[in-house]
This record gives structure tokens, sequence and C-alpha cells, in this order.
């Protein structure tokens, strides 16, 4: 036991002098693809039970297209602001990437606002996760992207504090570069959510 | 101070340029797009609309890799791609068996659905 944690604490400190930031990054790609693996499980659940409606409504009754364009959109663009923000870290341009970042988590914020609106109103119509497996496996895919952008958001919000106290020094560097990948993996997802789940359905 | 330049110079490499990011922003905004108004319009047969949807979320998954996500075979992006090329493969079989399997269960067991 203190054998290990002696080799562990020397490991550490070994590393933080040398370590540029890249195998964090890598690391945390690693956890991006199982994460992948969740979603696509939860993709396989939908695409099983997507006929299984119970006689409820289906989703070609339940969608309006036009509302999903928009979120997508909304959080297009911020995928797009939020490479922007990256591109000014890179210039060593704090002013900037905090003000990217703040529009970025704008439209982060515009999405999360319009999927809480849709949920409230498909419930209140009676059509909640409980009245099929159809729309329990519908509330459960779209409910955990929904909670990741969530996260994405505390993130950004934390991450635009930091660099307003310590600026751009590696270690925050590092960490808007996990934030970027992710926040890019969401909007990855997401066009298969509005491909499968939006767009198959209301054929 | 020389390590710090040359972390900068690798990342110029791995991260895009504002013209990649606004291609790949201006593609992806196209695709959607086509996606929706294939739909939406409603004068695209089931037959054809079926694949055209797939084959757009297959381009914009690509387009939003390489621009967005900078995947591609240039050595610092090399173990990331082996990474995710993996993944798929993962997530091909996991996705596409649970299809083959539960529809095989649903035609040979319940032959009402």
């Amino acid at each position: 036991m203190t054998l290990a944690v002696s080799t562990h604490s020397h490991g550490v400190a070994h590393h933080e002098h040398h370590d540029d930031g890249s195998k964090t990054v890598f690391g945390f790609w690693i956890y991006l693809m199982s994460d992948c693996l969740i979603f696509s499980v939860l993709f396989a659940t939908f695409a099983v039970l997507s006929g299984a409606t119970a006689g409820g409504p289906s989703g070609k009754e339940l969608f309006d297209l036009s509302f999903v364009l928009v979120e997508t959109m909304l959080l297009l663009i911020s995928s797009f602001t939020f490479g922007v923000a990256m591109l000014n870290m890179q210039a060593g341009n704090k002013g900037r990437v905090i003000a990217w970042l703040l529009i970025t988590a704008l439209f982060g914020a515009g999405f999360i606002a319009m999927e809480v609106y849709e949920f409230h109103h498909l419930i209140s119509e009676g059509y909640g996760p409980g009245r099929s497996a159809y729309l329990s496996a519908f509330f459960t895919l779209i409910g955990t992207h929904g909670l990741h952008v969530t996260f994405g958001l505390i993130w950004i919000v934390v991450m635009i504090d930091m660099i307003r106290r310590h600026g751009l020094d590696g270690i925050n560097k590092r960490r808007l570069s996990c934030l970027s990948l992710f926040w890019h993996f969401l909007d990855i997802v997401w066009i298969c959510v509005f491909t499968f789940i939006y767009l198959f359905g209301a054929l | 101070m020389s390590h710090d330049a040359a972390v900068h110079h690798d990342q110029d490499h791995a991260h895009g340029s504002m013209k990649s990011y606004f291609f790949g922003f201006a593609l992806s905004i196209l695709l959607t797009l086509g996606s929706f108004g294939l739909v939406m319009s409603g004068t695209v047969p089931h037959n054809l609309a079926v694949p055209g949807l797939i084959a757009l979320c297959v381009a914009q998954l690509l387009v939003q890799l390489v621009f967005f996500l900078h995947m591609g075979a240039a050595k610092e992006q090399r173990d990331n791609t082996l990474t995710f090329v993996f993944t798929v493969v993962i997530l091909a079989i996991i996705v596409g068996g649970s299809l083959w399997v539960l529809h095989n269960m649903n035609a040979n067991m319940m032959p009402g659905m």
C-alpha cells in the first residue's frame, strides 16, 4: 500500500512536468467514445420500440418539424461559435474567447429552453413517458442528450469564470480543448436524433 | 518556452482555421436544410426518402467529424481516428445486432405485430 502510494505520487509529479495536455485530451476522447455507446444503445432501444405506441400517438402526430428545425439550427450555430472561441484561444485573445463562449452558451440555453418547452407540452397533453413504450424510449433518448447539453452549459459557465480569473494558461487551454470536443460531439449525436427520431418518425 | 511553441504549432495543424470552420458550418446548414426539406416538402416518395435521409445524415456526420472534430489521418489525429473507427465497429454490432435479433423475435413469436 505504502509502495503503491509513493509510486503514484512520484508518477504524478513526473508527468505534470512533461505532459502537454494531449494525453488528457485523448483520454477525454475515449470517454466520449464510451458515451457514444450509451447513445447507440438508446438509439437501438428506440428503434426496437418505435412501433410500440400502445394505441397512443406516433411520431407523425406528435412532432412539429419546423420547431425541431429551429432547435437544430440553434445547436448547429452554437457548435460553430465554439469553434470560433477555440480559434481565438489559439490566438491568445482572452476577451474574445469569453465573448464567443458566452454566445455559445446563449444558443445552447435556447436549445435547452425549446426542449424543455417541448417536453412540457407533450406531458401536459397526456403524452408523457408513461403513455407508451415508444414515448418512454423517446423521452429517455432526448432527455439523455438534453442532460448532456445542460452539463455542457454548466461547464461553459465554469470555464468562462476560470478564464476570467486565470487567463489562457496551459490548464485552461487543455480544459477548453476537452469541452470543445464534448460540445461538438453533442452536435453530432443530435444529427442522428433529428434524422432517426424526428424525420423518420414523420415520414 | 520552446515547449509552448511546439504545442502551439501542433494545434495549428489539428484545430483548423476560420475558413475550414466556416466551410464546415455552411455545409452542415445545407445538409440539415436538405434533410428537413426532403421530409417537409412531402413530395419525395417513401422509398427514396429513407436512403436519402441516411445519405444526408452520414454526409453531415463526416462533415462535422472532419471540420469540427478535426479527425483525419495526420499523425497527431491518428489515435483519435483509430479509436473512433473501433467505436463505430462496436456500435454497428450492437445496434445492427439488436435490431436483427429483435426483428426475428417479433416476426417468429408475435405474428400479429
